[in-house]
């Protein structure tokens, strides 16, 4: 299982803070980990200043009514999507960890893989095949009805974001030691009582972290939105983006989203302090709670209902267009330049992230202090910038002050690393923390510098977390449009930006082909990332 | 072991992406799609020799990016869809004045006026309407009868697109800037559904959900090509309206540009009979060169009511129109 442990997100755990962390970080940790944090947040903060001498129109717009309203629109969206992923991601974990189901490893894959969908496409997918002329309707006969507006945009974001909160959850309750369990079972609890008062508080802050991710995952979104024909804050920042010569209205309307998304965070660390963590490898599996007759029925139709609309819905939809299209003639061919171009991309961004992870992590975890928790918490903020603020802030900032990196690979995989290193450094804190700081101690008291320890000692032992953030960041790097449309130099090509273009032509065909193959292509590390580590890692 | 093997494979990767530098080449800013455009581009390659590099986004975004730009600008041609996205870059003074034989093979309504962007394919403003469900006959001479009670909650509109911004901006020019917020209020009033771009309002018209929409005329062709099942048709107003302007794709090079030759023998092969044809028979727009013949499925371009504006003001009250559009409550 992946391992993005709780307190992997802008938390304090005072237990956990270890001896080190009176100890005055080495000062190379510090700029390795504002090398991929700084220019991104000083492209933000240039865009901001200059937004300060914005047109009078560009501020009124900001205090209008019509802003409220918006708010008020996409806080309702991301409360009710975060609920409803939480539910699913942590039934899902449990049931898939604690009950003896069958096919758990296809199970796992299955549910994890509406990850890899970008949810521009699950929208495209859900409006096609829903409604009296539907998909669905053509070919089973059945008629669901037409989604769209706010149920729309929840189904669709609901299912894009549960697997973030499913898979750092079923990490984490793989390191709960079954014994409390057991305990209260033992002593008369029901299973539901055992779940309540003993899983949960202890899966408390996994379960935050996830419902973090898929929170700011939602605030984030354009694309599933706009196609659902939901009002949302994303799509007038949008609009008023490539409506208008004057660029400052939609930048000022950035920073409600920023501000927004720090609140969230600051939530969030408020309420998952207080959790409790027991991150020991338990030393025997748990007892598995046999599902019978109508709880396993309800079990298997829950799981199968999810796996249905995020991944067999989604994928045979897909391939139902690319054989329509195909039956009467239209290209189907492979395109190649977009395929190595995602490759490109999404591997390169994947391989940064984890580089610069190393420092963020062991700074957040060993040399624990209010400038770390900044640092870690400006990671999370720039997670939750819609990627279009993100793009104009980088396209300005680098014409200015960087000409000669322009539309270069060196930014684009940068800015990719950057946008998305939120998701490895949830992933790798979790393994850090795994590892006795004394196990360091040592090393370096055998005469180890701290650069030499941190190599050979702690990245080795941290290297499970490490790939799994790196996997989340190839996947989400994949399904990256924005950004990639602004910032990649010309020529450069992927899947996703082939997807939208196709799709927005009315050329079904093109676009689901592109879309199959960056589905496929994901396939892979979500199976890496649905495993249990020990096949992988402790080779 | 691993981790070597993992970097040659990246640092291949990364070679294999960078190898592309022929002798002569442009930089193409494309805001049209690459499943429509490439084929003419390759052609154009394999008959000069030119290599293109193309940069493929939105074109509103990339005007956006080359106002950013300036004259630093790497494109060498700008290749757009609409004439707002082209007049927002003639406006900063950043095209290339070309030379008249190029804008002589198009009708002048179709180019800039001071010569800085030609038409290259033309895309008419249409009404895609539900024949299982409207008539015909009952569809109105212009667009503002979309306000009425009849209408309401029927008719789809895309008011962040591109191409419905330029239609509200040539409904200012025609109109008057008052008219025009009034039919947008109306418009809003009667619950208009909105959509984020055209092709989702075809979509939404061939399922029933709408009865009819505000579009460019070519989705539905392309729709049909893939799927003869799409029930959709197209209706052109009688009545020469904002709501029937034919507006073309267009393209020009760069005041910037290092490559202005073969920025200029690209934009001539894009008027060529061969690039002409392709555009009528495979994207389904309207030829710009006469004597080339438009796609039989469409009634001819001289028999479209439109209206008489000048296409390169329309940049000019592109802001105004996004303004009206938020005003009135549906951006």
């Amino acid at each position: 299982m992946i391992d993005i442990d709780p307190n992997a997100l802008p938390q304090t755990d005072p237990i956990r803070r270890s001896r080190v962390s009176a100890a005055k970080a080495p000062w190379w940790l510090w700029v390795a980990s504002l090398l991929i944090v700084l220019p991104l947040g000083l492209a933000i903060v240039a865009l901001l200043v200059r937004v300060l001498d914005a047109t009078d129109s560009a501020w009124s717009t900001l205090l209008s009514i019509r802003t409220l309203e918006l708010v008020w629109r996409s806080f309702a969206l991301t409360a009710l999507v975060t609920m409803a992923a939480t539910a699913i991601g942590v039934a899902g974990a449990w049931i898939l960890a604690r009950t003896d189901i069958g096919f758990k490893r296809m199970w796992g894959v299955a549910f994890a893989l509406p990850l890899v969908i970008p949810s521009y496409v699950i929208a495209m997918v859900l409006v096609s095949s829903s409604g009296p002329r539907g998909l669905v309707a053509q070919l089973v006969g059945f008629e669901i009805p037409r989604l769209t507006g706010f149920p729309g945009a929840w189904v669709a974001l609901t299912l894009a974001t549960y697997p973030y909160v499913y898979l750092i959850t079923a990490a984490s309750i793989g390191r709960i030691d079954p014994a409390l369990e057991e305990a209260a079972r033992g002593l008369g609890a029901s299973p539901w009582r055992v779940f309540r008062t003993v899983v949960l508080p202890q899966l408390r802050p996994a379960v935050g972290a996830g419902a973090l991710l898929a929170a700011l995952y939602t605030l984030s979104d354009f694309g599933a939105v706009s196609l659902m024909r939901f009002d949302a804050f994303t799509r007038v920042i949008y609009a008023q983006y490539s409506g208008r010569i004057d660029r400052s209205p939609a930048i000022v309307l950035s920073i409600v989203l920023i501000l927004f998304a720090s609140v969230i965070i600051w939530a969030e660390r408020r309420t998952s302090g207080r959790g409790t963590t027991f991150s020991s490898t338990p030393n025997r599996p748990p007892a598995l709670h046999r599902l019978r007759g109508a709880k396993h029925v309800l079990a298997v139709a829950g799981l199968g209902t999810v796996v249905v609309i995020g991944t067999v819905i989604p994928i045979g939809v897909l391939t139902t267009w690319v054989a329509r299209g195909a039956y009467h003639g239209a290209d189907i061919s492979v395109p190649w330049n977009a395929v190595v171009g995602s490759l490109t991309g999404g591997s390169l961004a994947a391989l940064v992230a984890m580089v610069f992870t190393v420092p963020i992590v062991v700074l957040a975890v060993r040399y624990a202090s209010k400038r770390t928790m900044l640092l870690e918490r400006s990671v999370f903020v720039i997670f939750s910038l819609p990627h279009i603020t993100i793009a104009i802030a980088v396209v300005a900032f680098t014409i200015r002050w960087a000409r000669p990196v322009y539309q270069t690979m060196f930014v684009l995989v940068t800015v990719y690393a950057g946008m998305f290193i939120a998701q490895s450094t949830s992933a790798a804190k979790a393994s850090l923390l795994q590892v006795d700081p004394a196990v360091e101690d040592a090393s370096r008291s055998l005469g180890r510098g701290p650069f030499a320890t941190l190599m050979r000692v702690t990245v080795p032992l941290m290297a499970k977390g490490l790939l799994a953030g790196g996997a989340l960041v190839f996947v989400t790097t994949l399904k990256e449009l924005p950004v990639t449309l602004l910032l990649s130099p010309p020529g450069f090509s992927t899947l996703a930006v082939r997807v939208w273009a196709a799709a927005d032509e009315l050329l079904y065909t093109r676009a689901a082909t592109a879309a199959l193959i960056l589905i496929a292509m994901s396939v892979l590390p979500v199976y890496f990332l649905s495993i249990k580590p020990k096949a992988v890692v402790e080779r | 072991m691993r981790r070597i093997t993992l970097l040659a494979v990246v640092a291949a990767i990364v070679a294999s992406g960078c190898s592309s530098s022929g002798d002569a080449h442009i930089t193409l800013y494309s805001g049209r799609s690459e499943d429509l455009v490439q084929p003419v581009i390759d052609a154009f390659t394999k008959d000069t020799g030119i290599n293109v590099v193309v940069k493929y986004a939105d074109s509103a975004d990339l005007a956006g990016t080359i106002l950013e730009e300036g004259a630093a600008s790497p494109a060498d041609v700008f290749f757009a869809q609409d004439p707002a996205s082209l007049g927002t870059v003639a406006l900063a003074g950043l095209f290339e004045t070309l030379p008249n034989e190029l804008l002589g093979k198009v009708p002048s309504r179709f180019s800039d006026d001071a010569g800085h962007w030609v038409g290259t394919s033309g895309r008419a403003r249409v009404v895609v309407y539900d024949p299982t469900s409207v008539s015909e006959a009952t569809l109105p001479p212009t667009e503002d009868a979309f306000v009425d009670e009849q209408w309401k909650g029927r008719v789809g509109i895309a008011p962040t697109n591109g191409s419905f911004l330029a239609f509200v901006a040539a409904k200012i020019l025609i109109d008057g800037e008052e008219s025009t917020l009034t039919w947008l209020k109306g418009m809003a009033a009667n619950n208009s559904p909105t959509y984020p771009k055209n092709s989702p309002i075809v979509a939404a018209v061939n399922a029933g959900e709408i009865d009819a929409g505000l579009v460019n005329h070519y989705y539905l062709l392309r729709a049909l090509s893939e799927n003869p099942d799409v029930v959709g048709l197209n209706y052109f107003f009688p009545e020469p309206t904002a709501g029937s302007l034919v507006m073309p794709a267009g393209a020009g090079i760069l005041s910037s540009s290092e490559h202005k030759d073969e920025g200029r023998t690209f934009i001539e092969w894009l008027l060529n009979d061969e690039s002409q044809t392709y555009f009528a028979d495979e994207t389904f727009e309207y030829p710009m060169v006469p004597g080339v013949a438009a796609n039989p499925a469409l009634p001819p371009i001289d028999t479209i009511a439109t209206p008489d504006i000048n296409l390169s003001d329309l940049a000019g009250v592109l802001d105004l129109a996004t303004d009206l559009v938020a005003d009135a409550g549906l951006l």
